[in-house]
């Protein structure tokens, strides 16, 4: 950690590096793969065009800009929509209290991304579940198992088209995987990529 | 009929070296021991598979998931104030807190954050507060009996029964509380609730001056600690630790201090930090920190404004029963907030707020509508927890009690 006058300069407002200035300047460094910054509610989102260099971005990120502490790692399913998947990065520096957000986009038939766990070892779990939820294999990922499913389980429950009721599965040794008694209640949604009007039940089943 | 069998009987040296052999293979042999997931120590359903050789761990490997409910799949399936009852059970020891922190995260997405009026932000402050101490004093109190002092754990426990009478007042629940809504609180501070509140903050001063004295000078209980389970800052921040976690190893960094949200930046309190990383420090800091809350929680008592405490928005909160019987505009707002919740914006979202356990961060991606299109909990005992692999080797067997007290996790939120 800095030294506390080093660290008041970064930190007081004159001097301290702003969010944009960092996002900018990410964007400089990676011209052509980096677009952005979206703000939205004061958060700055940047688009990473090529998935297979979102663990460079990120290690330039946090060797060269201070991004030490990855707050989450999480992944999206845009059912019926290409690219299928989208891995979202939430990182965050300590030397200037800034917070940004990394997206990248890959399709369903590659489902990989370069690992960032040696970027950042707090990845390591996080990449984990994304794998365990989505699907979404993270190639030099130094220990890729399941996390929160049991090692063995056929699905990935997270995904869009898995339903929320559950889906039976063999496992032997597992009390039961019976589907659970929800499938149907007013707010379950269909599985699709449009908004929620769309995705309500009333929707499916029109009245008369 | 008798069986006959040969016995080979070596000379004395040779038997010798022979022993040093079998001795050789006995050193040489790791054992695997499964700790939990029910085990009085991993407070909850950790297992943890650990490599022995003799006493000392060679290596651990957490095993989690076995309270896995899908609370991020539930989510996707329900309105943004349904999910409210959820947030009780990640935590479980400070569900006041998550209500506030989810509740925020919405509120940010909605653009009313800025909106909320002051008396409700006030009441969030001191529920966010009383879950703190009520989550320290379970924290502690378990932490000091898994290294062998019981005493202190009937302590905090009598403490945290008045936190719960006072919850029970504040939300008609002790346990499960849902007392947030998207917008505000579901009811105002009951009478008298707030005289009830000064006299505990009074009382558990005491209790925690108590707890002090039978822990911080205990020689068994500082040999217990002091120099085991060491975290540098490097190493908890690369994990991603947080909260008290992540102030016992030297780190100066409290997100009401650094990023305030309610009216954190109006109150004066202090941000407790290690210097080592060792569970003893750990412990300091919450000890501490619980004398922070209440010092929080007696100035909002002597700040608390009057006034409303939701915002006045037909479309993000309930409007007044009585307008819903007489007036046709609130007739709509209430069907149309029941039936298809608040008309959120399409965009993202992050917000962490500063939790007993460390950053409790919420993530929505919204495509517009009632209904989050994802849903993704940042839970901290889940980072906190996955630095087990790298501390836990090259301890002995009997510090995992100490080293999984001090981290202070909660299975209910790492495992969602």
């Amino acid at each position: 950690m800095p030294s506390q006058p080093e660290r008041e300069r970064r930190l007081s407002p004159e001097t301290r590096m702003t969010a944009k200035q960092l996002a900018n300047t990410l964007k400089q460094q990676f011209k052509g793969i980096v677009s952005g910054p979206v703000e939205f509610r004061g958060e700055l989102t940047l688009e990473v065009s090529d998935a297979s260099r979102i663990a460079e971005v990120c290690q330039f990120a946090k060797a060269e800009q201070g991004f030490d502490f990855l707050v989450d790692l999480t992944t999206i399913d845009n059912y019926e929509e290409a690219p299928r998947w989208t891995a979202v990065y939430h990182i965050y520096g300590y030397e200037h209290f800034c917070h940004l957000r990394l997206k990248t986009s890959v399709s369903e038939e590659e489902s990989e991304l370069p690992t960032v766990s040696s970027v950042w070892r707090t990845a390591n779990w996080h990449e984990r579940e994304a794998y365990d939820m989505m699907g979404i294999r993270f190639a030099g990922h130094p220990d890729l198992r399941r996390i929160l499913m049991w090692e063995g389980y056929p699905y990935f429950p997270l995904r869009k088209d898995f339903p929320l009721a559950g889906k039976p599965s063999e496992m032997p040794d597992v009390a039961f995987s019976d589907p659970a008694p929800l499938e149907g209640g007013p707010f379950v949604t269909v599985a699709s990529g449009e908004d929620s009007t769309a995705r309500e039940p009333r929707e499916r089943n029109p009245e008369g | 009929m008798t069986a006959t069998q040969q016995i080979e009987v070596k000379d004395s040296a040779a038997r010798s070296a022979q022993a040093v052999d079998d001795l050789r293979d006995v050193q040489g042999e790791k054992m695997i021991l499964n700790m939990g997931p029910s085990h009085p120590a991993t407070h909850g359903v950790l297992r943890l598979v650990l490599e022995l050789d003799g006493e000392i761990i060679t290596k651990a490997d957490p095993e989690i998931g076995y309270l896995h409910r899908g609370d991020e799949k539930i989510a996707e399936n329900m309105t943004y104030n349904q999910f409210i009852p959820y947030t009780d059970r990640l935590d479980y020891l400070a569900p006041l807190a998550n209500n506030v922190a989810y509740s925020l995260a919405v509120e940010k997405l909605l653009g009313i954050h800025d909106k909320l009026p002051e008396r409700c932000q006030y009441i969030r402050v001191i529920c966010c507060e009383l879950a703190r101490i009520s989550a320290h004093l379970l924290g502690l109190g378990a932490f000091a009996m898994d290294v062998g002092a019981l005493t202190v754990f009937l302590h905090t426990f009598t403490e945290r029964e008045k936190i719960y009478n006072l919850i029970e007042a504040l939300t008609g629940a002790r346990f499960t509380t849902t007392y947030t809504r998207i917008g505000g609180l579901s009811r105002d501070l009951p009478e008298g609730w707030t005289d009830e509140l000064a006299k505990f903050t009074q009382e558990v001063s005491v209790a925690i001056g108590e707890a002090d004295k039978l822990l911080t000078r205990n020689k068994i209980f500082v040999d217990r600690t002091r120099d085991v389970g060491v975290i540098n800052r490097e190493d908890a921040i690369d994990f991603g630790l947080t909260g008290p976690n992540l102030r016992g190893s030297n780190m100066e960094y409290d997100l009401r201090k650094a990023h305030p949200y309610l009216v954190y930046d109006q109150l004066d309190f202090d941000v407790p930090y290690g210097e080592v990383g060792d569970c003893y420090d750990r412990y300091l800091v919450r000890m501490e920190e619980m004398r922070q809350s209440v010092r929080l929680l007696d100035q909002c008592l002597a700040k608390l404004p009057g006034g409303p405490v939701n915002v006045d928005d037909g479309k993000i909160i309930l409007p007044d029963k009585q307008k819903v019987l007489s007036s046709m505009e609130e007739l709509i707002h209430q069907f149309m907030l029941v039936t298809q919740g608040q008309d959120a914006p399409a965009g993202e979202v992050y917000f962490g707020a500063e939790n007993p356990k460390g950053e409790l961060g919420f993530y929505i991606f919204s495509k517009g509508g009632g209904v989050p299109y994802r849903l993704k909990i940042r839970a901290p005992s889940f980072a906190n927890l996955s630095i087990l692999s790298h501390t836990l080797p090259g301890h002995m067997i009997s510090d995992v009690v100490a080293i999984l007290g001090s981290l202070d996790f909660v299975m209910g939120e790492c495992d969602r």
